[in-house]
């Protein structure tokens, strides 16, 4: 992989280890040990945590959306917990439930599986929509309201939620508003036919990820946000961005636009995804590497038929010239 | 139509209160007391966000403030009355002020009524005033225009405009052909405030002048001024008497002066301050000067009345004799003395003529008597009976110049020696700031003049005899300690003096090079600057040159501006016009990294050089901003030297 930076070559080794890049690589090789021939999405994955995002893994069963989900709790070193998405789910089995206490003689808060740091919400379209609203309210305020206490949520806190596509049987697709609430949507795929050898010939995955080691030293987390947060956005950077959400707004083609925080997500994405290409500022390029999974899922063509998101996308990027 | 957005009715209102202000001292109390009210009105409507008055009611208040115009002036055309109008109607556009079409209205009034100040006053201060208000006014124009801008950007932005404008203001300042006196005339009411001198004098007028600081000319001296005693400036002389007041006699006057100069002579230049009077008024005894007139008795007369502020360059020598062939009709004015008036002093005046052996004697005399009569030097003499020469000189014997003046005077005549009062000014005090040196209304005096056989006129000061300081140090110091003196002319104030020397210093600059610019001062200016005698052809043509160069100055300085911060886009552009013109076009999308990235895979062979100038141009594009004017010049040179094939 080609690296733009240019960090002095002279850095004790142990203190390059320690560099932000350097974390981000690690981070990023160990996970596509195990997730083969998927190292884009994996590095998406890893943007979207690094801006802080929640993530939608959207794809047909079985491509391995719930192992992306563990490798990056276990390289993280973040308290995990799956809640599996069923229709008779009830919003108790998420957030907790109050019980009476025979020895005290009166009512516990028991809490639920969404007292984690990293959330597996499988198969998220399963559930109603009342036990879905359940989870994006605690996604949103990163608190839990329950018989009128409100209890906050360990941070960081990611919700990683995989969905089947909506044409499946038994389904409940997420609304838009809800979407929105996903930093990013992206979807695995089939491995490639190396990639697949590779699979098959290989270890059982479940074994391979009960060995990961953890990654990340406390402390290495917050300093990667931070690395994160103090990426350079330049004047020239924010026109770009702004013509490009003025264009989902007002360009033919588009029915619904980008909203302000889909623009402050991609900003947040943009500057994770620069830190992994290791430079201290957001290039163009940044932002329309991390477009397609930051808008795919926000953007709404106006055309009767509709375009694969991807495709909507491209169109956004190559109607709005550098400034 | 868009409505007003806060900001904008906050630097219109900002505009039209900076632009009133100054207005209220020639303004009716009412009509501002109204202007305030309305303006006020309009800020709480602003900061409350509610809604503009009914027009009904903006009508009924235009009537009232044109009823106070007519009751005030009796009617609504000239110059003050104009001015009200405006004024009023100003407040009133604001309260009906919804749009930006409006907006500009008040603008635009903003500027007249700022121009309307120099009706009245012409100074620094108004200058500076109608400055702030531009600067405020062009800020309202730039918030009608833009986006809401926090008030000290605007502000600086406005500011930034104005001084833009400065240098082409100086070019049509400097340059504009000139035309001698106003361009149109002043309405009759400028002139009439004007104080000094007159033609005319009675027991207690040059007291009342005694206690104003205002500046009466200003002197600069080309070497040394002459020694205080000498600074005697010629004004009216006062040769009629008709036992109260004394009058000029009858004028006649001529190019030349009827004395030959003699002795040392002191160039200067006079800037006189307007008095609407004729005479200027000149060191005794200045030369014959081109467009200057002499009376016979040798007072110097300007064509016109000083109805401006005018300088004049003369020579002067006081040294010369004058009037040794005096003619005899006017030595028979300077004995008239009316019958009946000051019986004491005329016999005063027998008797010293009497007692002298010798007629030249007899002012030597005179001069003795009043010394030993123990008269007294003050501002504020007691009031004087019917004969007042007679109750100064016998039995109050307090005065002030003119006393001492006049009683001299009819006192010589009354013993036979021809006598006139001279008035004009005594002394004056040179500004350390600049060297001139400054006459106040303060220092008007009256001295007298005697005619002596085979001798002439000679001036003989009979104030000099009581208080002798007040001809040596002016007048603080010859008044005696316990008088109420002039807050200026304390000399415990050094320092308030000290600030005020330096004031007038740039008053006096104001008003030589902005107000006095007249033709002859451009002439003077322009063939310093060796253009000979332009006539105004040749200034339109220097006007309109000078213009381009500016404006030409400033487009490039603005251009340059520009292409500083865009040399690298364009060193980037001209890189991807090489690359373009090979078959390798950039996608107007498509970032530098992703481009050298896509060329490096059609092109090997170029691929080093272009990813790093890719990567070179996106860091000093997007990169934190690094001041280092090194980089982006390396970086242009080495795109100027990649030549793709």
């Amino acid at each position: 992989m080609l690296l733009w930076n240019h960090y002095p070559l002279n850095l004790p080794l142990k203190k390059a280890r320690a560099m932000p890049i350097h974390t981000a690589h690690r981070l990023t090789d160990a996970a596509s040990r195990i997730i083969l021939g998927k190292e884009h999405a994996v590095r998406l994955a890893l943007a979207c945590i690094l801006a802080r995002g929640h993530l939608l893994i959207e794809d047909i069963p079985g491509v391995g959306k719930t192992t992306l989900a563990h490798v990056l709790a276990r390289l993280l070193g973040l308290q995990f917990q799956r809640i599996q998405f069923t229709s008779d789910m009830l919003p108790a089995d998420i957030v907790g439930v109050s019980v009476f206490d025979q020895r005290e003689g009166a009512f516990r808060f028991h809490p639920g599986p969404v007292f984690a740091q990293l959330v597996l919400a499988d198969e998220i379209n399963r559930a109603t929509p009342r036990a879905q609203s359940a989870l994006l309210e605690a996604m949103e305020e990163h608190q839990i309201s329950a018989e009128g206490r409100t209890w906050p949520l360990p941070e960081p806190f990611f919700v990683i939620a995989t969905q089947n596509p909506a044409d499946q049987i038994g389904t409940f697709p997420l609304p838009e508003s809800q979407l929105d609430r996903f930093l990013m949507r992206i979807s695995l795929g089939y491995p490639d036919r190396a990639a697949e050898r590779a699979l098959l010939a290989g270890d059982d995955r479940r074994e391979i990820l009960a060995r990961l080691p953890t990654e990340l030293k406390p402390g290495e987390l917050d300093a990667l946000f931070a690395a994160t947060r103090a990426v350079h956005v330049g004047p020239r950077l924010l026109d770009y961005v702004q013509a490009l959400l003025a264009h989902s707004r007002e360009g033919a083609g588009f029915a619904v636009g980008l909203s302000p925080r889909a623009g402050l997500g991609l900003l947040a994405s943009a500057r994770a995804w620069a830190l992994m290409a290791g430079r201290d500022h957001v290039l163009p390029e940044d932002v329309q590497a991390v477009l397609p999974a930051v808008a795919g899922h926000r953007l709404r063509a106006a055309d009767e038929t509709p375009l694969p998101p991807e495709r909507l996308v491209c169109r956004l990027i190559e109607a709005v010239a550098l400034p | 139509m868009s409505s007003l957005r806060p900001d904008q009715a906050g630097w219109l209102m900002a505009s039209a209160a900076i632009t009133l202000a100054p207005h209220t001292p020639h303004l009716p109390l009412a009509l501002s007391a109204i202007c305030a009210l309305l303006l006020a009105w309009r800020g709480i409507l602003v900061h409350g966000d509610r809604a503009l008055p009914h027009r009904a009611l903006l009508m009924v208040l235009a009537a009232t403030i044109i009823a106070i115009v007519l009751v005030e002036f009796h009617h609504l055309f000239g110059k003050e009355p104009g001015i009200a109008l405006l004024a009023g109607l100003l407040s009133l556009k604001l309260l009906e002020t919804r749009s930006v079409r409006d907006g500009r209205a008040v603008v635009l009034l903003c500027f007249f009524m700022q121009l309307g100040q120099f009706l009245y006053q012409q100074n620094m201060a108004v200058a500076a005033l109608a400055f702030i208000g531009a600067i405020t006014t062009v800020a309202s124009l730039l918030a009608l225009q833009g986006f809401a801008e926090p008030p000290r950007a605007r502000a600086l932005a406005a500011a930034r405009l104005i001084l833009q404008g400065l240098p082409l203001m100086l070019v049509l300042f400097v340059l504009f052909p000139r035309v001698q006196g106003p361009l149109w005339g002043l309405p009759a009411d400028a002139y009439n405030r004007v104080g000094g001198l007159s033609d005319s004098m009675a027991p207690g007028d040059f007291a009342r002048l005694g206690e104003s600081g205002a500046i009466a000319f200003r002197a600069r001296f080309e070497g040394d001024p002459p020694p205080p005693a000498e600074r005697y400036w010629r004004g009216p002389v006062l040769t009629r008497f008709d036992g109260h007041t004394w009058r000029s006699g009858p004028l006649r006057s001529s190019e030349q002066p009827a004395y030959r100069p003699q002795g040392i002579a002191y160039p200067y230049t006079l800037t006189l301050e307007a008095h609407n009077n004729h005479w200027l008024l000149a060191l005794d005894f200045p030369a014959a000067t081109p467009g200057l007139r002499f009376t016979d008795d040798y007072q110097l007369l300007a064509r016109e009345p000083v109805q401006n502020r005018q300088r004049v360059t003369l020579l002067s020598y006081p040294h010369t004799p004058v009037g040794v062939e005096e003619t005899a009709f006017n030595l028979r004015a300077a004995l008239a003395l009316p019958p009946g008036f000051n019986p004491r002093t005329r016999e005063l005046g027998q008797r010293l003529r009497a007692e002298a052996k010798n007629p030249a004697d007899i002012p030597d005399l005179a001069i003795a008597h009043f010394r030993q009569s123990r008269l007294n030097y003050t501002l504020e003499p007691l009031p004087l009976g019917r004969d007042d020469v007679d109750s100064f000189l016998f039995d109050t014997k307090q005065g002030f110049c003119e006393h001492f003046a006049a009683a001299f005077v009819v006192t010589l005549r009354a013993a036979g020696i021809p006598a006139r009062v001279v008035t004009g000014y005594q002394g004056g005090e040179i500004n350390p700031v600049d060297g001139t040196l400054i006459i106040r209304q303060s220092d008007a005096h009256a001295w007298t003049e005697a005619w002596l056989p085979g001798r002439g006129w000679i001036r003989i000061d009979p104030t000099a005899a009581s208080a002798p300081q007040r001809i040596e140090n002016g007048l603080a110091a010859a008044l005696p300690d316990s008088t109420r003196l002039p807050f200026m002319l304390r000399a415990d104030l050094a320092w308030l003096h000290g600030l005020r020397n330096r004031l007038d210093a740039l008053n006096n600059s104001w008003n030589q090079w902005v107000l006095g610019y007249n033709p002859a001062r451009q002439k003077e200016l322009l063939g310093g600057l060796g253009f000979g005698q332009p006539d105004w052809q040749t200034l339109t043509a220097l006007m309109g040159g000078g213009s381009l160069i500016v404006m030409g100055a400033l487009t490039l300085w603005a251009l340059r501006r520009r292409s500083s911060a865009d040399a690298i886009d364009r060193s980037w552009a001209l890189l991807c016009r090489r690359l373009a013109s090979i078959g390798l076009p950039r996608d107007a999308w498509e970032g530098p990294l992703d481009y050298a990235h896509r060329l490096a895979r059609q092109r090997p062979d170029l691929a080093e050089t272009l990813t790093a100038l890719a990567t070179d141009y996106a860091r000093l594009r997007y990169g934190p901003a690094t001041a280092d004017p090194l980089q982006s010049r390396r970086f242009h040179h080495s795109i100027k030297n990649f030549r793709p094939r």
